[in-house]
């Protein structure tokens, strides 16, 4: 479809351009893949804008390696196998030498064994539930231990939460790290009756028993709160309950990991003034780099009211360094590039530095804000030092054994420590 | 003499605490306090703030309270701790806190807010709460009282014991002799424990069954406690006797608060499905048009926020009415006796409204206020408060349904319309306009579907997938309660959403869903007329 435009298109500019069309030839290609239709469109259209915005200011700097940068943007319409499919079209078809791409987890697992299969190269950019590291992925988004059990320590040591109200929504992530979370909490000498534990389908509205359930669990002379990672708009009549049923951030807190200044830009926010979220990234926080990114975002999409999120910081993160890599390799060869990748350094957007690791995870900061009544957050604490994110979960026991290293000699994605082999599973 | 020098002793302490006047003002330590403020640490605010407290000086107030609203800046320049408000212009209004000087007008940049987290604000509540005890106000002494019970400081419970004695009002001096019970309980003498046990047992407050709760922990195995024991024993069962009636009170409101959504979003399509029988997949989108017409009159009116609803009723039952009848004039009449088609092309239909509603307003959820009355709870006792907004939905939803009764059993419209449905062509021999009547009765159900979204609008999210969310249920419910008859469709809404509720707690949302629906499948098996059959030639 795309050549076919692409023949069209310089068969009418013609002959007189015939070098422009020799030039196309000589692009490096970024593929797109992110959902622009569909449930998912809300979110992951920010971050094609987001890639776009990049390639343009890479392009305008004078390329990559003296070629211009084309982006080929595909739309895998909310739909997981879908990815796959538009995953294989990237690689096979388009040959492009990089993705960014995916938002779901269930969608990173549809494409996974396409970019294994076809040698593929992608970066990831959202919080996740961890336990993957696959040599054909790198993962910019917050692992576990870089937003959930942070946010933790901060609710025991800074709020002296004694009993946890672990809420979300069906499906993998949220099960994922509330079994993550709930090893942790046990770990910290939380008893297993001051842990509750609940799941909502997708867009759940009637939050009148889960509330008062909530409420009644606070009610035990102890300090409450709520760990949340309830997704997408089911957030907002669930704070609404809270706020009818009198329940303010003082008596519980809740702390979400889904809740950024993008969802927040389409809502009442007065009910959720106070309530917490942990995030590698707030909007409101002051650095040089940070305002630049703001205003080039703003003048970008033509609106001064967009906000900018966490999701498009790992974004914007993940593109640099690539462009790092690239440089230091010389080459978009994937697996030069894989490797150049690891120890490459770029400046976050707070006013610290981003390493990749050998884990193809990142090094980051950890913050939490409190909501504000304009949307935007206010950092209430913040890790002193970037943390490495950790792609084997330590306190679930079938992954507190492996690590992950793609580094030589280990060079595997799953490595045992006690027994010192590589599964071999590739992912 | 002797009886006049406790009260006056009183008195002082009073004026000391009210931080009116006070011997102990000291300003330079309260300045050399304040002025810690903007290069605190988080974590040792606490006993900064204690100590700001501890002062009693009367600026106190002035500086916690903007601390708690966030209202509390300081200078960039000199530190000085200032309270903010925005005017007009975007600009700051500063006041000195010490002085309560004003200070000229500077812009953001100029300023940086005092740290605060969730806990500092509970504590700094606390702290507020202890002066609050002696407002002559008898809400903010109940608020202040009821704060102390939740956080008992010694500070507050010495001031109660004083108060307490001059309290005039019931149910002030009630909370009051609450809280110095639960401090007899704590503290006293096995006897007053005794007796500070029983006179508990009626009490509904968490905070007291917790207090009873933990003395039966610490109470020593002895026998000169068995009789303590015993009572704190029965006052804590009698507590949770009480605590599990109000518990099924309460979830009998939650389930017919779910009934009442059940039924408004039913209650169109008991017409136009149930009455004229025409299968209307578009009904949803119905709704949705309901609740986007909300936001309009949001939009245009943002002053008369407290009256939207009010408003948006007629205007939602006009709109959804209004594309009813089109729907009715365009499409539905030509395939009538047709129901495959007509579920084919009401189908299309509501994607069409999905689309334009997503080109129009975009894709993203729009946003419903909601007015002041619609939020909060009305509170009938501690263990018991029923939020306002479903309070007045499930209101709602009865008098829409009464209403709609009333227009189908008593005016001429609902004779025709019954007519019609009976027997078509005896209805058009006797000289009924049957497709006049037709349209009527589809915009009047449509319009009927466009109020029930106006109250969904404060129920849940403002988007172009509103209706889908609802039109499964609303289908269910019909057929459920037996399709034409408007009596079964009210029982079988308030059942679904009773025997949801009841699940729920014990299994979760998802899985009471799945075993509702499993129950209505297997119920429509048996008797698939549903609850009330129509009876009669006409059901042929």
């Amino acid at each position: 479809m795309k050549l076919k435009k692409l023949i069209v298109a310089s068969s009418i500019v013609a002959t007189g351009l015939m070098t422009n069309f020799a030039y196309a030839a000589d692009t490096i290609k970024v593929g797109v893949l992110h959902s622009l239709s569909g449930t998912m469109a809300i979110s992951e259209t920010t971050l094609k804008d987001t890639v776009l915005m990049m390639i343009a200011d890479q392009n305008k700097k004078g390329g990559l390696l003296g070629k211009k940068i084309e982006p080929v943007v595909v739309d895998p319409a909310s739909n997981w196998p879908l990815f796959a499919e538009k995953g294989r079209e990237l690689l096979a078809k388009e040959k492009v030498d990089v993705i960014f791409g995916s938002w779901t987890s269930v969608s990173r697992k549809s494409v996974l064994p396409v970019l294994e299969e076809l040698n593929g190269l992608m970066f990831y950019p959202v919080q996740y539930e961890g336990e993957e590291s696959s040599k054909n992925v790198f993962y910019t988004g917050a692992a576990p231990n870089q937003q959930a059990i942070p946010a933790v320590d901060y609710l025991i040591n800074d709020i002296g939460a004694k009993r946890f109200v672990l809420l979300g929504t069906d499906y993998v992530y949220p099960r994922t790290t509330n079994k993550i979370l709930e090893a942790y909490l046990k770990s910290k000498g939380v008893k297993a009756e001051d842990i509750m534990v609940n799941y909502t389908p997708f867009g759940h509205s009637d939050w009148q028993n889960i509330v008062s359930d909530v409420k009644r669990f606070g009610s035990k002379g102890k300090q409450t709160a709520v760990i949340s990672t309830v997704n997408g708009d089911a957030n907002i009549p669930f704070y609404k309950e809270l706020g009818n049923q009198g329940i303010s951030a003082e008596d519980i807190p809740v702390i979400a990991f889904s809740v950024g200044e993008e969802e927040l830009s389409g809502f009442d926010t007065k009910p959720l003034v106070g309530h917490l979220a942990a995030w590698n990234y707030f909007q409101s926080v002051e650095s040089e780099e940070n305002e630049e990114f703001i205003e080039n975002w703003k003048e970008y999409i033509g609106d001064d009211k967009r906000v900018t999120n966490d999701p498009m910081e790992a974004t914007y993160i993940g593109f640099k360094m690539w462009v790092k890599a690239v440089e230091k390799a010389g080459t978009t060869d994937v697996d030069a590039v894989e490797q150049a990748m690891i120890g490459v350094a770029v400046p976050n957007l707070t006013g610290g530095i981003a390493v990749m690791n050998p884990n193809h995870h990142l090094s980051k900061p950890v913050l939490i804000g409190e909501i504000q009544e304009d949307g935007q957050f206010e950092v209430v604490w913040e890790t002193p030092d970037t943390v490495i994110g950790d792609a084997w979960s330590d306190f679930l026991p079938s992954s507190k054994n492996l690590v992950s290293d793609w580094t030589a000699p280990i060079k595997c994605g799953n490595f045992d420590v006690t027994t010192a082999k590589c599964s071999g599973q590739k992912f | 003499m002797l009886r006049l020098f406790p009260l006056l002793l009183f008195c002082v302490m009073s004026f000391n605490a009210s931080a009116a006047v006070s011997e102990t003002q000291e300003p330079s330590a309260l300045s050399s306090l304040v002025e810690q403020l903007p290069t605190t640490k988080l974590n040792k605010m606490a006993p900064l703030i204690e100590n700001i407290a501890a002062t009693s000086a009367p600026q106190v107030r002035d500086i916690l309270e903007p601390l708690i609203e966030g209202d509390l800046y300081y200078l960039k320049s000199n530190k000085q701790v200032v309270s903010v408000q925005k005017n007009e212009q975007n600009k700051y209004e500063l006041i000195d806190v010490l002085t309560t000087e004003s200070l000229p007008a500077v812009k953001k940049s100029a300023i940086k807010k005092v740290r605060t987290n969730n806990r500092l604000r509970g504590q700094i509540r606390v702290l507020l709460a202890n002066l609050d005890l002696m407002s002559v106000e008898e809400g903010v002494r109940l608020d202040a009282l009821n704060q102390l019970l939740e956080n008992p400081n010694q500070i507050g419970i010495n001031l109660v014991t004083k108060l307490v004695k001059t309290e005039k009002e019931d149910d002030v001096r009630e909370l009051m002799s609450v809280i110095l019970l639960i401090n007899q309980l704590q503290t006293g003498a096995n006897e007053e424990k005794l007796a500070a046990a029983k006179q508990l047992s009626e009490r509904l407050e968490p905070t007291v069954k917790n207090a009873l709760v933990k003395q039966l922990d610490l109470l020593p195995k002895q026998d000169d406690t068995a009789e303590l024991r015993k009572a704190l024993v029965k006052s804590i069962d009698n507590i949770e006797q009480s605590a599990s009636v109000y518990g099924l009170v309460e979830n009998l409101f939650f389930g017919l608060s779910l009934g009442s959504v059940l039924l408004l979003a039913a209650i169109g399509l008991a017409i136009t499905f149930g009455v004229m029988g025409v299968i209307n997949m578009a009904h949803g989108e119905m709704m949705m048009l309901g609740a986007y017409t909300t936001y309009v009159i949001q939009q245009l009116f943002p002053n008369l926020i407290e009256y939207s609803l009010l408003m948006a009723v007629p205007a939602a039952f006009l709109v959804s009415g209004f594309v009813g009848v089109l729907i009715e004039r365009g499409v539905i009449r030509f395939l009538k006796g047709r129901p495959l088609e007509t579920l084919l092309a009401t189908f299309g239909i509501s994607l069409i409204l999905q689309q334009l509603v997503r080109s129009v307003f975009s894709p993203l959820n729009r946003q419903v206020e909601a007015p002041q009355w619609m939020s909060g709870s009305l509170e009938i006792n501690p263990m018991l408060s029923l939020t306002y907004n479903r309070l007045y939905i499930i209101l709602f939803a009865l008098a829409v349904f009464f209403t709609l009764l009333m227009i189908l059993k008593k005016s001429s419209l609902g004779l025709h319309v019954r007519a019609v449905s009976q027997n078509r062509d005896m209805a058009r021999a006797l000289s009924v306009k049957s497709s006049w009547v037709d349209a009527i009765t589809f915009g009047l159900g449509s319009g009927i579907a466009g109020v029930a979204g106006v109250a969904l609008s404060q129920l849940t999210n403002v988007g172009p997938n509103l209706g889908q969310a609802y039109i499964i249920d609303s289908f269910l419910v019909v057929v459920f309660g037996g399709v034409g008859n408007l009596w079964g469709t009210l029982v079988a809404a308030m059942t679904m959403g009773t025997f949801n509720k009841f699940l729920e707690p014990s299994m979760g949302p998802v899985l009471a869903n799945i075993i509702v629906l499993v129950g209505l499948v297997l119920f429509i098996q048996k008797r698939p007329k549903g609850l009330f059959p129509q009876k009669g030639r006409s059901a042929e």
